[in-house]
């Protein structure tokens, strides 16, 4: 049977539920399809940093523009989201390191940006007591916090459902094509027909690109998280490394998440990854120099979601190249989560006015054209 | 000496010095593949054969028969070659075939090219009111320290449950001179009718006999209350009553001591950690891995032996981790292979062994009151959340165990869910009106037991990471 709706969302993870719920505030009424649940992969299981700290320029409008959706989350999804606010501190580990640092926030500033700032080392040790005495300072970004990415994901998935868009779980959108001028997609015995579809399907977007004749080079990844037994408190913002990967957090409960985008091994197909432990052990002796607190700390449990990482780490989001009505929402490369909110709301702005104030030209799919101008210099 | 494996790989790498895991390094080794035995405990023998080398309940018929046909197999697989590493934790297994193990606080790797799994099983979590409490413990629990340390209780002691374990325990526990005041027996009345199509099977099977004997020995000492349907443990701060109903009436006693079992159920984690296929089990009410005749799983290479492939007893056990060895040597040294038992007589040992098995999981079925909690009964120990918990999370959209984790952390604290998975599956299905096989189990991770983040960080680095940092 087909069913007519406003819009065909395929994907369930952070950012198909958000722009779900962003097309019911504008009132349309979408259908989303998510293959597992709501949050199964990268979307849930991800670090949970609500970061707009060290990202790339092109981006920095849309993370802005989403941290304002952050600081007032629970009135849009009626749940806490498990949102704190300490901040997010870069650290340097040597003088080059802040030397770079230095010119980082000088270069944002030139371009009008403000949200991050130098550090030296007593600013860095008031944020951060328990780092090592050799770093010498850093730079912050203090209304950056972390959340709980599953519980987020939900929330977002729960209060679209509640605004009337319809939720499929549990069935994969297949056949997708464009009939009679409209987006047609099967889920199981039904088709959903829309004149908007939406491409948010992560690890699992740049297929259906590629079908629709619009390939992106994208590759599935899954980088790993670990999170130790409860340790007195010691630190409140999240931490990362300007030299080495790692991203560092300790939860009101005292657990503390060590992650950093070293990668297991993923099996897409299987919804499985294998983890690597031998690179997880360089994420420990990273935490073991620079937090002696936590040598004794014992790990728990350590885990891998699978995503989509884009030749230029950079997302896809906005109009399709080659089609009316196709939206692309996906490639957030390790670095999607903070951005779901504010990319929802962008994407409704996009499909219901044609436009949106928020600077993400950047971020265009026709970037990977042949013709496109930066595909020269990058290739140049 | 106890350090880590001597070499980086091994033909045959076997998980647990239970009966199947000895019977299948046994079989390994004598066919003179390279085979590495690795098992948690300072000594081998499992559960069931627990302290086999080193306890120090000498007189042999405290123990039973049972208990002491270990120790010839131990023997034997200290005889055969087999390397073996006691105190070792296996906490890493994936698809590759590698094995991440800690001995003595040093975390080593291996390779195999064949692993089997003898992982054994769990008590079943017996999740009533007031569980949770100090002087509230596992007879599996008291069994452990009757057998490693000749210890039994001397206060008030009360023993509620089913199955065969419990019996077993109960007897060891009076021939040790220890004190029991009351066993509260929770077999649901139905079960008996219902398990009587099997009877014929147990009758003539080696279990009935013995269980028998066992319940006769213990019912001339203690006083047993049948049909228990309620019970619930109280007591501020400590164990102080046990309330329990049955046949109408109801009842609260005072005890110091109450041991709680209703059975036991395969330990899933490790292998589910490596990606092997489990299936609910309608009958023993748990998660069984699915297995071919030989043991195997959907992974390749790795194999299943012993009550981790469904709860099928001791004797089981030693015949499925032959039958499991023997076709890893068929696979990686075939003609070492044909001088070893035929297939066709373990598999005849094996059906004979697992007589009176379906007549034992109907009658001890445990009832549902006693697996679905209610109200404010802790479900999750870890995180001490309670059945209504769970239930106000199922209503806010928590659709199965792993949804669950980021509204309530279930099932992420130290214990991996080891005592509460079954419990939240059989919950969240009940509530949602799905099959447990619908709603799921917790995706469970590595490291399947805790290591330390020091311990992590000593890993040697690979020839890469080396490399690298050599190039600067």
């Amino acid at each position: 049977m087909t069913k007519l709706a406003d819009a065909i969302i395929v994907g369930g993870g952070i950012h198909g539920c958000s722009t779900a719920l962003h097309m019911c505030l504008a009132g349309m009424k979408p259908v989303l399809i998510e293959k597992d649940y709501a949050g199964r992969h990268a979307s849930g299981v991800n670090a949970g940093g609500v970061r707009q700290l060290a990202r790339h320029v092109a981006e920095i409008p849309l993370s802005i523009r989403s941290m304002g959706i952050w600081e007032r989350i629970e009135e849009l999804v009626d749940d806490a989201c498990g949102f704190e606010s300490h901040g997010q501190v870069l650290v340097a580990e040597n003088d080059a390191e802040l030397d770079a640092c230095r010119a980082r926030v000088a270069e944002l500033n030139a371009l009008g940006f403000t949200h991050e700032e130098l550090i030296d080392g007593p600013e860095l040790r008031r944020l951060v007591p328990a780092v090592a005495e050799s770093c010498p300072g850093g730079v912050v970004s203090r209304r950056d916090g972390a959340a709980n990415p599953a519980r987020t994901t939900t929330a977002f998935r729960r209060k679209a459902a509640a605004l009337g868009a319809t939720v499929c779980e549990g069935v994969a959108a297949t056949n997708i094509r464009k009939e009679g001028g409209l987006w047609r997609v099967d889920v199981g015995a039904d088709t959903y027909a829309a004149s908007v579809l939406v491409n948010a399907a992560g690890a699992w977007a740049g297929r259906i690109a590629a079908a629709l004749g619009e390939p992106v080079p994208v590759e599935t990844v899954a980088p790993m998280l670990m999170i130790t037994s409860r340790v007195p408190h010691f630190i409140d913002p999240v931490v990362i490394l300007r030299g080495r990967k790692l991203s560092f957090k300790q939860f009101a409960n005292g657990t503390v998440l060590i992650g950093g985008g070293h990668l297991a091994t993923p099996d897409q197909d299987q919804n499985e990854t294998v983890l690597d432990w031998r690179s997880l052990a360089v994420s420990a002796r990273t935490v073991f120099e620079l937090f002696p607190v936590m040598r004794s700390a014992t790990i728990v449990r350590a885990w891998a979601g699978i995503e989509a990482k884009t030749g230029d780490d950079l997302p896809v989001l906005g109009l399709s190249a080659c089609h009316s009505g196709l939206y692309h929402q996906f490639g957030f490369s390790l670095h999607g989560f903070q951005l779901g909110p504010g990319a929802g709301a962008v994407m409704t702005e996009l499909i219901v006015n044609g436009g949106t104030q928020t600077r993400i030209g950047d971020l265009s799919i026709d970037r990977f054209q042949p013709s496109h101008p930066s595909t020269k210099m990058r290739t140049s | 000496m106890n350090t880590t494996p001597k070499r980086d790989g091994y033909d045959i790498v076997v998980i647990g010095a239970g009966p199947a895991g000895l019977a299948a390094t046994m079989i390994a080794a004598e066919a003179g593949l390279s085979t590495l035995l690795l098992d948690e405990n300072a000594g081998p023998g499992g559960q069931v054969w627990r302290a086999i080398a080193s306890t120090p309940v000498t007189e042999r018929d405290r123990l039973g028969a049972d208990y002491w046909a270990g120790a010839d197999l131990v023997q034997a697989v200290r005889a055969s070659g087999a390397e073996i590493i006691q105190r070792a934790t296996v906490w890493s297994l994936d698809r590759h075939l590698e094995v991440g193990v800690s001995v003595g606080g040093v975390s080593a790797f291996v390779k195999a090219r064949r692993v089997i799994l003898a992982t054994g099983a769990l008590e079943r979590p017996f999740p009533i009111p007031g569980w949770t409490l100090p002087g509230v413990m596992t007879a599996g629990a008291a069994q452990t320290m009757l057998k490693s340390s000749g210890l039994v209780p001397d206060g008030r002691t009360v023993i509620a449950g089913q199955g065969p374990l419990l019996w077993l325990l109960a007897a060891q526990i009076l021939r040790l001179g220890g004190r029991i005041d009351r066993i509260l027996d929770t077999t649901e009345r139905r079960n008996y009718l219902a398990a009587l199509p099997h009877a014929f099977a147990f009758v003539t099977s080696p279990y009935f006999a013995k269980g028998l004997a066992l319940m006769k020995e213990v019912r001339a000492n203690v006083p047993v209350v049948t049909g228990v349907s309620e019970l619930a443990a109280a007591g501020d701060g400590r164990l102080a009553t046990v309330t329990y109903a049955a046949g109408g009436g109801r009842e609260t006693i005072s005890a110091q001591l109450l041991l709680l079992h209703q059975g036991v159920v395969p330990n899933v984690n490790l292998a589910m950690a490596a990606g092997i296929e489990h299936r609910w089990d309608d009958l023993q009410l748990c998660w069984s891995p699915v297995l071919d005749r030989d043991g195997s799983t959907s992974v390749e290479g790795i194999a299943i032996a012993g009550d981790g492939a469904g709860i099928g007893g001791a004797g089981a056990a030693v015949i499925r981790g032959r039958i499991a060895a023997r076709a890893a040597v068929e696979a990686l040294a075939p003609t070492a292979a044909a001088k070893l038992t035929s297939m066709a007589t373990l598999r005849t040992g094996l059906v004979q062994a697992e007589r009176g098995r379906a007549f034992l999981d109907t009658l001890f079925r445990p009832a549902r009151q006693f697996r679905i909690p209610a109200g404010d009964t802790i479900v999750c120990r870890c995180e001490e959340i309670t059945a209504k918990d769970i239930l106000d999370a199922v209503a806010i959209g928590a659709t199965g165990p792993n949804q669950l984790k980021a509204y309530r952390r279930t099932g992420m604290g130290p214990c991996q869910g080891r005592l509460c998975g079954l419990t939240v599956t059989e919950l969240m299905a009940q509530a949602r009106s799905k099959s447990p096989q619908e709603i799921g189990y917790y995706r469970l991770r590595a490291p399947v037991k805790p290591i330390t983040l020091a311990e992590l960080a000593a890993v040697p680095k690979t020839e890469a990471d080396v490399q690298a940092v050599v190039r600067g």
